[in-house]
């Protein structure tokens, strides 16, 4: 088992760091038990079981680095990953940028771990694809889909005296249902800490549906529309925007959210040179990030043992935090604000986003839309312009015109060219929040957004 | 890794956040050290392959993988990361009741080597109570005990990084001392130490490797900023790829527009900074329709994404349907013998044996040797990329030779090889391509793509973009993305250079399956006329 019990954990760093001759030496480990199916043709493709522990030891010389891993945890290896990295620090260049390791800290409590998705067994992942094959198959469909789960935890340790562990399970899953055509798509997901949340059955029946409404999609001119987009067709812009709003990357000038002087006009020594507390975007735009959020918990701090608690980004449509690294904070007297450890899996998962929204649902939605278009997800988004930030891309799997309050046919695929500072602005409505991508966002009403062209793709 | 994950992993979108770095370290000096002895990784093989085998596998095959990174990012003026990555372990894939199954571990003893099997038998039996399908796999004979290294003539791996280090500062200080304000470059390199085994008799130790060294330099004026990427290629070479051979530098009207097989990064880097501050100034297009002239740099992506995705027989047959999409290149157009797909003088063909390229290996990731074969003919649709399961599906008995699996921990299937368009048999030029353009604009690098689910509506972009008037370059433009549908657009194809501006183009990061894994491919190609395309301009809203 790749799971470390925290006792475990912190047995082991403790050893590790008693090793240590460095100035400062810090450690992570993670580990994790995880397990996939992947169905399409309305029969089983691959599935498969994967677990993997890594011990990562870094060791610093001042303002040297370096860093060494190891997946044995004997006494010997122990002592060669120390000095390893030890050995690796006195090569690398100085990082004049490096920060020392942060001391002891408190965190929060939260409860990411479920036993219901630590205990799935591969009987349980053929039993949910079934479930999503076997409606599919009655209903002359064809399904595609794929489930994964993880059971998770990282510990970090230092020299300083930090210590901090977290434990988590996830369970995702996705299903593309299209008819035996080809001339309709439908698609769902669903994500959750705790599988017994997981209904692949009442899933798979939403893509059912939009599958077999999306037949026969009709042409409209493309343009701008009132939009409906559910919160899996927003929630990539969002991440994406989030992505850009690095404090330093606007300080130096090279962000949607750098602060110029207008046209014309001379910088002023000591000038704000970013947009922070100004107000971007609708004032019913509130954003932030919640570790101990009980619908997608994640740890409660961040990569260098940051405690990280309830952190508003946009508040009322006002720029209310940038999220930046200590060193940039320190140097410009600001505030830190670190975004949470995504851990699971070397390269990390998603930054969790909470959007507030309202109550609506999205039947509501659609009944007060006099003229509009639904959309169910947005595909291949690329950023076009970085200062205004543009982003294309393509409806996907179900995109439906809507007349007098009801869904009237279904429409072919656009490509759109719009950026989220304009929708974020142009809010018509907001829906109740649901978890998509551990993340929490609502249906989003929008005027005035750009379909630039038509696509034959179903 | 996906392409986003690299972007954070190395800082390489905006100066912007340090990032915490989880994963796998080793040192330097033992990146070349110790590789897992043949001997012992043939036993650990014939132990999986027994253990899945007396459990009831009917065919089973191992995968001992040992993958080695490094990645050195330098920012401006400091060194921000010096990274060294290993991750090893052992994959074992079996079919059992005519189902696949799959199981992973990094805990190389014989037991656990063992389990492993069982469980991938395990899963293989769970999931055959749905199975409607089974699984036919085109025969392969075992080759017994062979070996294949990717040629290189300097090993990156065992090049110091002090080294490396000073390439990336000369690199940054060449283009903020040309016009750039900031710059982050990244040496990427990559060996994949692997062995696979197979109940079909074959123990075949591949030693493959790779490099990339992007960077992306931005300007900041006074109203706004610029950015412009490397025009440096990822490579299946040796670090000779740095050496800067002047005879392989392209030129079109004089100026710098590429590299081919030997890259002088320093001088891309001069020419960053100076095209980032006429980036600045220059005038914004005016939309319409064009004769589009791409250079090899940027083309290597619209085939990439316009040919090698729809012709993935996974992708038509609907096994991809719930990530990437599926395909307009359906099976009745391929059966009908007459689907163009271009005009007459498009040909486009698949590998995995072009010297440099990301895709060269001996044999693919299921024991088959690779090979060469035609996607488009004369501008007609005349196959596709099958792996073993697959072409009995298209009535062929012989595998492609394309399978891959980014790690040992994850199962290998069908990927993108090599997808290169033929050059000219008459060797034209860039130059001579660009003379008979009345009005058109010609793009060099690859800048923002995007393509629908089915590839046929796309908009790609570039990195630099230049006004062509009556056969001569007049001056750099900005904010251009063209519009335009798969099939439309090669069938706009009218010109073609010839082999001498034939270059390869690649990227380490295309992303397919689930979970999501990547793969390193390269797309060769010269420099290519299209008539009449609909270009928009991305400074306002299309429309």
């Amino acid at each position: 088992m790749a799971i470390f019990t925290e006792t475990k954990s912190r047995e082991l760093l403790t050893k590790v760091i008693a090793l240590s001759r460095a100035d400062e030496c810090e450690c992570n480990l993670n580990g994790s038990n995880a397990g996939n199916i992947r169905y399409a043709r309305n029969t089983v493709s691959t599935a498969g079981e994967v677990s993997d522990v890594t011990l990562a030891v870094q060791s610093c010389y001042g303002k040297r680095v370096g860093t060494a891993t190891i997946n044995e945890f004997d006494d010997a290896s122990l002592e060669k990953v120390v000095r390893r990295s030890e050995e690796l620090a006195k090569l690398a260049p100085e990082n004049p940028e490096h920060m020392p390791n942060l001391g002891p800290a408190k965190y929060s409590k939260v409860n990411a771990w479920y036993d219901s998705t630590a205990n799935v067994t591969p009987e349980d992942r053929a039993a949910a694809a079934e479930a999503s094959i076997v409606p599919s198959r009655k209903n002359k469909l064809i399904a595609s889909g794929y489930l994964n789960d993880a059971e998770s935890f990282s510990a970090i340790m230092n020299k300083a005296g930090m210590f901090a562990y977290h434990l988590s399970t996830a369970v995702n899953f996705t299903a593309t249902i299209r008819t035996e055509d080809g001339t309709g798509s439908g698609w769902v997901s669903r994500d959750f800490n705790d599988s017994s949340k997981m209904d692949t059955k009442e899933a798979s029946n939403v893509a059912i549906r939009k599958a077999t409404g999306s037949k026969d999609a009709k042409e409209m001119e493309p343009g701008k529309y009132t939009v409906i987009m559910e919160p899996a067709a927003t929630v990539q812009l969002l991440s994406n925007m989030f992505g850009s709003m690095n404090q330093r990357g606007a300080d130096e000038g090279r962000s949607f959210l750098s602060k110029k002087p207008a046209e014309g006009e001379e910088a002023v020594e000591g000038a704000p040179t970013n947009r922070l507390g100004e107000k971007m975007f609708d004032e019913r735009i509130t954003i932030y990030s919640d570790p101990a959020n009980p619908d997608c918990p994640t740890a409660p701090y961040a990569g260098d043992g940051h405690p990280v608690g309830m952190t508003k980004w946009i508040d009322k449509g006002v720029i209310a935090a940038m999220p930046n690294s200590r060193y940039w904070a320190e140097k410009t007297g600001s505030k830190y604000y670190p975004t949470a450890y995504t851990g699971g899996g070397i390269f990390g998962g998603n930054q969790q986003l909470i959007m507030e929204g309202g109550d609506q649902s999205l039947e509501d939605m659609i009944k007060d839309t006099r003229r509009g278009v639904l959309v169910t997800r947005l595909w291949y988004i690329r950023q076009l312009d970085p200062q205004t930030l543009l982003y294309t891309g393509l409806t996907r799997d179900g995109t439906f015109y809507i007349e007098n309050g009801e869904i009237k046919y279904p429409i072919k695929n656009f490509r759109f060219n719009d950026s989220p500072i304009v929708m974020l602005n142009n809010i018509e409505a907001l829906g109740k929040p649901v978890r998509i991508n551990g993340s929490m966002i609502p249906v989003m009403k929008i005027r005035d957004f750009t379909f630039s062209s038509l696509s034959d793709a179903v | 890794m996906d392409r986003r994950k690299f972007i954070e992993l190395t800082g390489f979108g905006m100066g912007g956040m340090m990032i915490a770095l989880p994963g796998s370290y080793i040192s330097a000096s033992e990146l070349t050290a110790n590789p897992l002895d043949v001997a012992f990784k043939k036993s650990m093989s014939d132990i999986a392959l027994n253990a899945a085998k007396s459990k009831g596998a009917t065919y089973a095959d191992v995968r001992i993988g040992r993958y080695l990174n490094q990645f050195i990012t330098a920012q401006e003026k400091r060194v921000s990361n010096v990274v060294n990555t290993e991750s090893a372990g052992i994959g074992v894939r079996v079919i059992a009741n005519g189902t696949w199954g799959f199981a992973a571990t990094s805990d190389m003893s014989p037991d656990s080597i063992a389990l492993t099997a069982q469980r991938a038998v395990a899963v293989a039996k769970a999931n055959s109570k749905f199975q409607t399908d089974p699984v036919q796999l085109a025969p392969v004979t075992g080759v017994g005990e062979v070996s294949w290294k990717t040629p290189i003539i300097k090993n990156a791996m065992e090049i110091p990084i002090q080294e490396k280090v000073d390439l990336l500062m000369e690199v940054n200080n060449a283009a903020m001392d040309n016009g750039a304000n900031y710059i982050t470059s990244v040496l990427f390199l990559v060996n994949e130490q692997k062995y696979f085994a197979s109940t079909d008799g074959s123990y075949i130790d591949q030693d493959v490797h790779r490099l990339w060294a992007p960077f992306f330099a931005t300007a900041v004026g006074a109203t706004g900023f610029k950015q412009r990427t490397g025009l440096g290629n990822p490579v299946g070479m040796g670090f000779e790829y740095f050496d800067g051979d002047p005879a392989e530098q392209i030129k079109v009207q004089g100026a710098n527009v590429g590299y081919r097989y030997s890259y002088d990064m320093v001088q891309d880097a001069k020419d960053a900074g100076q095209q980032l501050q006429a980036k600045l100034k220059a005038r914004s297009v005016e939309p319409g329709k064009y004769d589009l002239v791409l250079d090899p740099h940027h083309l290597m992506l619209t085939i990439h994404e316009s040919v090698g995705h729809p012709l993935e027989l996974d992708r038509v047959l609907g096994y991809e349907a719930n990530y990437a999409g599926t395909s307009f290149a359906t099976l009745d157009k391929w059966r009908s013998g007459t689907f163009n797909y271009g005009s007459d003088i498009v040909n486009l063909f698949a590998d995995k044996t072009q010297k440099h390229s990301l895709g060269y290996v001996g044999y693919d990731d299921e024991g088959v040797k690779t090979k060469e074969w035609d996607l488009v003919k004369d501008g007609t649709l005349v196959n596709y990329q099958a792996i073993r399961d697959q072409v009995h599906i298209i009535d062929q008995k012989e595998s492609h030779g394309c399978c891959y699996s980014q790690s040992w921990s994850d199962v290998q299937f069908q990927r993108m090889p090599n997808v290169s368009l033929r050059p000219n048999q008459q060797d034209l030029s860039a130059d001579d391509i660009i003379k008979d353009v009345e009005n058109g604009i010609y793009i060099v690098g690859r800048g923002s793509f995007s393509i629908d689910q089915q590839r046929y509506n796309f908009q790609f972009g570039g990195q630099l973009f230049y006004e062509i008037k009556d056969g001569k370059i007049t001056e750099q433009i900005e904010d251009v993305a063209y519009q335009s549908n798969t099939q439309e657009f090669w069938n706009n194809c009218t010109q073609l250079a010839g082999e001498s501006d034939y270059r390869l183009g690649g990227t380490f990061f295309d992303g397919k399956g689930q979970p999501p894994q990547v793969s390193a491919v390269s797309h060769g190609c010269p420099t290519t006329r299209f008539n009449n395309i609909n270009v928009i301009n991305t400074a306002t809203k299309a429309g």
